[in-house]
C-alpha cells in the first residue's frame, strides 16, 4: 500500500500588490505542517498562477492580496481555472478583504478567506479538513 | 560616568536587593518566565548604574545638535520648530487626492506626503493589463504630468515641502514635480521635499521593484547627482526601515539594514567621483516606530550615533551636516489590527509619543481604519490631531531628549548599537549590501523574525489586545471605498493627454532617455525634458525595462 500523497498547496502572490509577510509565514507554517508548498513570488498575473497550479498538479492554491484588488484576481483566477478545466482545484486565500465583499467572494467560488487574527493553526486545520489530494 | 566608590556603594545596595528580591519572588514569583521586547529583546527587570558605568557622556551621548547627536540633530529641537506634520496620502485620482491634501493643510498638517497607487509605484500606466483591478486603489493614479498638475493645484510649491514614496520611478516623478513648480514660477532651487528612492530595501522589504539592483542603484545616484547641483534643498533619497520592520524585521534589524542600505548608497555615489561632503547632506532616514516603547527610542537615538560614526570614521566626511541622521517616522502600520479598530488610536499615540521622545524631523500617524483601506476623512483627522495633542498639550516638546540618563535607556541604546554593529560588520564581510541581497541574507533573516513572531502570537506567548486577549466581537467600521467612475476617469484623461500632446516629440524625448540609459549620461535632464512633453510614466520604465531588463522575486521564504 502506498502512503497518501501529500497535500501540495500553491501559495500565490497575485496583482502588484508588494504586502507579502503574510504568505511567506503561511507558506512556512504550511510546509511544517507537512504540506507540500510551492511559492510563486510576488507579482503574478492570474493567467501565471493557474499555469503553475496546473504544472505543479496541486490541491489547492491559496491567493494572498492586501491591495484592494481582491474583487478582480480571485473571480478571474477561478474563471482562468475552469476554463482550463482544473476546477477541481480549490481556491481560498487571505489578506485584507471587507467583510461585504466576503460573501461575494464566497459565491463566486472562493472556499475560504482568511481574515486578519486567523492562527497559523486555524488555516492549516481548514486545509486538512476541506483539500484532500486529488488521485 | 560614575566614581569609583560611587559605584561600589551602587554595587552593595543592589546586592541588598537582589537578595531581597529572590527571597520575595520564592513566595510570588513573576508573571513572566521572560520579560521581552516586541522584537524578543530579553529587558532586566532593573537598571542602574552599573549598567551604564563606562558610558563616556561628551563621546557617546553628548549635546543636541553636536557629533555624535545621540540627543538630537538640533541644537533647539523642538524648542525651536515641532516635527513636520506629514500624512502619507493618495486615494483614487489626483482630484480626490487634492481635495486630501487640502483638507489637511486647512486642519493644521504642516507637510505633504504622497502615497501612489500600485501601476505608478511598479512603472506601469492605469491603461496596461498589469493596473487590472488596481487602479486608484491603494493610492493616488499619476501617469503623466498633467495628474501631477492637477495634485497640486492649488498648493503653492514654494511654501510647503513634499515628500514622495516612491522607488524605481522616483526620478520620473521629481522630474514631474520639478515641472509642475517651474509652471508655478517656482524654481527647482527653491522646491523643497523628499522622493523615496530606496531601491535596497525595496529587494529586502517593501517588494516595488522593476530593475535588478545595479541598474536601479545607477539611477539613484543620477538623482543624487543632479540634485546636488540642481536642486539643493531636496532630500534625495529616504532610506527605509519602516518597510524592512513591517515586513517582520526586528528593531536591532531594521536599524542594521537601513544603515547598511546608507553605506551602499554613499559609496556608490563616492564612486561615481562624488565629494561626500556635497550629497550627504541631503540623505534623509525613514524609520518605524512600533509599539515597544523603549526599544523604539532607544533605537532611534542609536542610529543618530550610528550613522555619525560611519560617516565621519568610514567615509571621513568634514561637514557635520554630513554626520546627522535627519529621519521622517511612521508609526507601525503591522501594530494595528482589525479586530476593535478603535483601539489603534491608541496604539498610534503611544508610537507617535516615543517616535517625538526619540527626536524624529516629522511624522506620519496612521488612521484606526488603516488596516482595512485608506483611510476616511474623519479617521484621519483623528490621526492629525493625536500628533497636535501630542506638541501642544503633553508638554513633551519642553525639554531636549528627556530620557537621555535614565540607566535603561541609555543601556538599551548601548545594546541596540552594539547589536547593530554586528549585523553591519557581518554584511561588510558578504561584500556590502547589494551582495548581502543576492544572496537572500537580509530577506531571509526577516522571513525567520516574521515567522517566530507569528508562531508566539499564536502560542499567546505576545499579546494583542482583541487578538489573542480580550476578544469581542465588534460592529464594521465605515471604510472608504474608490468609486468606479474614478478609474474611467483617469483612463480618459490618460487617452485624450497622449492623443493631444505632440507625439514626435515624445519619441524623441525617449530615445534620448534609452541612449542615456546606455552611454551613461546622467538621465535627470531627458527625464524632465520628456515629462515636460506629457511622456508617461510606463514610456519611460519601458524603455529602461528594455535596456536593464526586469527584477523577478526569488520567492524567498
Amino acid at each position: 500500500m502506498s502512503p497518501e500523497r501529500k497535500i501540495r498547496i500553491l501559495i500565490a502572490k497575485p496583482g502588484l500588490d508588494g504586502h507579502d509577510r503574510g504568505a511567506k509565514v503561511i507558506a512556512r507554517g504550511f510546509r511544517d505542517a507537512g504540506f507540500e508548498v510551492i511559492y510563486t513570488g510576488l507579482h503574478q498575473t492570474p493567467e501565471q498562477i493557474v499555469a503553475a497550479a496546473i504544472q505543479e498538479d496541486v490541491d489547492g492554491i491559496g491567493l494572498s492580496i492586501l491591495s484592494g484588488a481582491h474583487d478582480y484576481i480571485f473571480p478571474e483566477v477561478i474563471k482562468l481555472l475552469k476554463e482550463k478545466g482544473a476546477e477541481d482545484i480549490a481556491v481560498f486565500g487571505g489578506g485584507i478583504i471587507p467583510e461585504e465583499d466576503i460573501l461575494a467572494l464566497k459565491g463566486s467560488g472562493v472556499k475560504a478567506l482568511f481574515v486578519p487574527g486567523t492562527t497559523i493553526e486555524e488555516a492549516v486545520k481548514w486545509v486538512r479538513e476541506n483539500i484532500k489530494p486529488r488521485k | 560616568m560614575f566614581k569609583e566608590d560611587q559605584l561600589k556603594k551602587v554595587q552593595q545596595e543592589k546586592k541588598k536587593w537582589v537578595d531581597d528580591l529572590s527571597k520575595m519572588l520564592s513566595e510570588t514569583p513573576e508573571r513572566l518566565p521572560r520579560f521581552t521586547t516586541v522584537s524578543d529583546l530579553e529587558i532586566k527587570g532593573l537598571y542602574s548604574p552599573e549598567d551604564i558605568k563606562d558610558l563616556n557622556y561628551s563621546g557617546e551621548v553628548g549635546f543636541p545638535g553636536v557629533y555624535p547627536f545621540t540627543r538630537g540633530v538640533q541644537p533647539s529641537m523642538y524648542r525651536g520648530k515641532l516635527w513636520t506634520m506629514r500624512m502619507f496620502s493618495g486615494l483614487g485620482g489626483p482630484e480626490e487626492t487634492n481635495q486630501r491634501f487640502h483638507y489637511l493643510l486647512n486642519h493644521g498638517e504642516t507637510g505633504l506626503s504622497v502615497a501612489f497607487h500600485y501601476p505608478t509605484l511598479m512603472g506601469y500606466d492605469s491603461d496596461s493589463p498589469n493596473a487590472r483591478g488596481e487602479v486608484g486603489k491603494c493610492g493616488v493614479a499619476i501617469d503623466t504630468l498633467k495628474d501631477m498638475e492637477i495634485l497640486f493645484e492649488g498648493i503653492p510649491l514654494d511654501q510647503v515641502t513634499t515628500s514622495m514614496t516612491i522607488n524605481p520611478p522616483a526620478s520620473i516623478l521629481l522630474a514631474m514635480y520639478i515641472v509642475v513648480a517651474e509652471k508655478q514660477g517656482v524654481s527647482k532651487k527653491e522646491i523643497g521635499g523628499t522622493i523615496q528612492n530606496d531601491m535596497l530595501k525595496e529587494f529586502v522589504a517593501q517588494k516595488t521593484f522593476m530593475l535588478p539592483p545595479r541598474p536601479s542603484i545607477r539611477i539613484i545616484v543620477d538623482t543624487i547627482e543632479y540634485c546636488t547641483k540642481e536642486v539643493p534643498r531636496w532630500n534625495t533619497i529616504s532610506i527605509s526601515g519602516y518597510h524592512i520592520r513591517e515586513a517582520g524585521s526586528t528593531a536591532v534589524q531594521e536599524l542594521a539594514f537601513t544603515l547598511a542600505d546608507g553605506i551602499a548608497y554613499v559609496e556608490a555615489a563616492m564612486e561615481r567621483g562624488l565629494d561626500v561632503d556635497d550629497f550627504a547632506p541631503r540623505l534623509s532616514f525613514f524609520f518605524d516606530s512600533h509599539i515597544d516603547f523603549f526599544e523604539e527610542i532607544a533605537k532611534f537615538r542609536a542610529a543618530r550615533r550610528i550613522w555619525a560614526k560611519v560617516m565621519r570614521e568610514r567615509f571621513m566626511a568634514k561637514k557635520p551636516r554630513s554626520w546627522m541622521l535627519r529621519f521622517h517616522t511612521q508609526t507601525a502600520g503591522c501594530s494595528l489590527t482589525a479586530q476593535q479598530p478603535f483601539n489603534n488610536v491608541v496604539r498610534t499615540a503611544y508610537e507617535a509619543l516615543a517616535a517625538v521622545l526619540g527626536g524624529t524631523q516629522s511624522l506620519h500617524t496612521n488612521s484606526l481604519d488603516e488596516t482595512y483601506a485608506i483611510p476616511t476623512e474623519e479617521a484621519v483627522t483623528i490621526a492629525l490631531r493625536t500628533q497636535q495633542i501630542l506638541a501642544e498639550e503633553t508638554g513633551v516638546t519642553n525639554t531636549i531628549d528627556p530620557l537621555a540618563g535614565s540607566y535603561f535607556v541609555e543601556a538599551l541604546t548601548n545594546q541596540m548599537e552594539e547589536m547593530a554593529w554586528d549585523y553591519i560588520h557581518k554584511i561588510d564581510e558578504m561584500g556590502g549590501m547589494v551582495k548581502a541581497i543576492e544572496r537572500g541574507y537580509p530577506q531571509m533573516e526577516i522571513a525567520d523574525a516574521a515567522y517566530r513572531y507569528q508562531r508566539q502570537i499564536d502560542a499567546n506567548e505576545k499579546v494583542i489586545v482583541g487578538v489573542n486577549k480580550y476578544v469581542t466581537d465588534h460592529p464594521p467600521i465605515t471604510i472608504w471605498r474608490m468609486r468606479p467612475e474614478i478609474g474611467e476617469r483617469q483612463l480618459k484623461r490618460l487617452r485624450e493627454v497622449k492623443e493631444t500632446r505632440k507625439n514626435p516629440k515624445v519619441k524623441e524625448c525617449l530615445g534620448l532617455i534609452r541612449r542615456a540609459s546606455l552611454d551613461g549620461e546622467n538621465l535627470m535632464p531627458h527625464i524632465i525634458h520628456a515629462v515636460r512633453e506629457y511622456a508617461t510614466i510606463q514610456e519611460i520604465c519601458d524603455v529602461w525595462r528594455e535596456v536593464f531588463g526586469r527584477y523577478t522575486d526569488p520567492g524567498y521564504f
